[in-house]
């Protein structure tokens, strides 16, 4: 389950943070999931205190944004909505369609004391 | 205060997500002393960074890294054997070999006489830049080399995860199914080469070739694909040629440019 290695990610990038200025502790951690990207928000949720325990983001509450997949075809040239990483341009069925939106996952923000 | 940047102004959270004017009511003083810090950084930074690093240490070394990734089974380390087995002489070779648990496929590398680093991931699915820049330390890399990277068996979690190779060689073995490539697309759009491995089998199966092709070429337009058997040995000498082909693009084989026919 590589969630757990990205929450290990996500305390890293918070050390980093806390290297360039103070804070005491995490309370809430904010990320941003993209819906076509390789990540499971469940699984995030699933695996955040087991692996939060015992660091900087201990007892903190976890919130996910999720980011609509978007793509932009190649034939129609229309930017859409897209659901599946793989699918069909929602517009004209073509399948010349590049992922421009919902491929991330992003530490956006976090609130500290 | 805004709570986004300390800047004094209220009006750049105006048009914020939701959860962002939240976090700004929470900042006025003397209701509590939380702040809000902006961050805004992709979690794979930390691994992309490492696979960086890992990626400018085996260029100036002048080694091609290859990525080999598959569900468990496939032949991933019988085609490795193979490969080194008739290209040993050609180009220095290494080997680094992920495995939940044992240093079973490392002794395999190391019976035929190269190096090869075990790393066990224990409880983690997939290899990172992290691990694979500690076992790059513990290799010794000649110039022109081919450095292998046996991923963990696994078709979905690695293809997330860059070590810093120069490509992905995605090894499906036809006792899959033909339909796998959609059914894990992540690591077939990730993947340069698919080698569709155990066609020696293809007789005994009912197994649909230009099926699985499709499929391949559906997640990824741009994948080449070649059918092989690690047992007979069809299809192996293209196998090589893409190598050599890449280890030129590499500038890593310059060399033994010259030698160029011996083995493919």
């Amino acid at each position: 389950m590589h969630e757990v290695s990205l929450i290990e990610d996500v305390i890293a990038l918070i050390e980093q943070e806390r290297a360039r200025q103070a804070f005491g502790r995490v309370t809430v951690i904010r990320l941003e999931v993209g819906a076509l990207g390789h990540v499971e928000p469940d699984a995030l949720r699933f695996c955040f205190d087991a692996v939060t325990t015992g660091t900087i983001a201990q007892g903190s509450r976890l919130e996910i944004e999720l980011i609509p997949g978007e793509g932009w075809c190649a034939d129609c040239r229309n930017t859409a909505p897209l659901d599946d990483r793989f699918g069909a341009c929602p517009v004209c069925a073509g399948s010349r369609v590049s992922i421009t939106g919902g491929d991330a996952l992003r530490l956006a923000e976090m609130e500290v004391e | 205060m805004c709570s986004v940047c300390g800047c004094g102004t209220e009006s750049l959270v105006a048009d914020a997500p939701a959860f962002l004017k939240v976090a700004a009511g929470q900042s006025n003083p003397g209701l509590s002393q939380t702040r809000t810090i902006r961050v805004e950084r992709d979690i794979l930074s930390r691994n992309n960074a490492l696979a960086g690093a890992n990626r400018r240490r085996l260029r100036e070394a002048g080694v091609l890294a290859l990525n080999l990734v598959s569900s468990p089974g496939s032949g991933k380390t019988s085609l490795l054997v193979c490969t080194i087995t008739e290209l040993g002489g050609r180009w220095p070779m290494a080997v680094i070999e992920g495995d939940q648990q044992t240093s079973n496929d490392a002794e395999r590398i190391r019976q035929t006489g190269v190096q090869a680093v075990q790393i066990n991931t224990g409880k983690g699915c997939h290899l990172d830049a992290h691990m694979v820049g500690h076992a790059l330390e513990r290799l010794s890399l000649a110039p022109g080399g081919v450095l292998f990277i046996e991923n963990v068996g696994n078709l979905i979690c690695p293809a997330a995860f860059d070590l810093g190779e120069a490509a992905k060689i995605v090894v499906l073995s036809v006792t899959e199914g033909e339909d796998k490539p959609l059914k894990y697309p992540g690591m077939f759009a990730a993947a340069d080469l698919m080698l569709l491995n155990k066609s020696d089998l293809l007789p005994y199966l009912d197994f649909d070739v230009d099926a699985c092709l499709a499929s391949a070429l559906r997640v990824n337009p741009r994948i080449q694909i070649l059918t092989v058997s690690a047992r007979t040995g069809e299809g192996l000498r293209a196998f090589y040629a893409w190598i050599d082909g890449r280890a030129a693009l590499a500038g890593a084989s310059a060399p033994m440019a010259t030698d160029r026919d011996r083995p493919g």
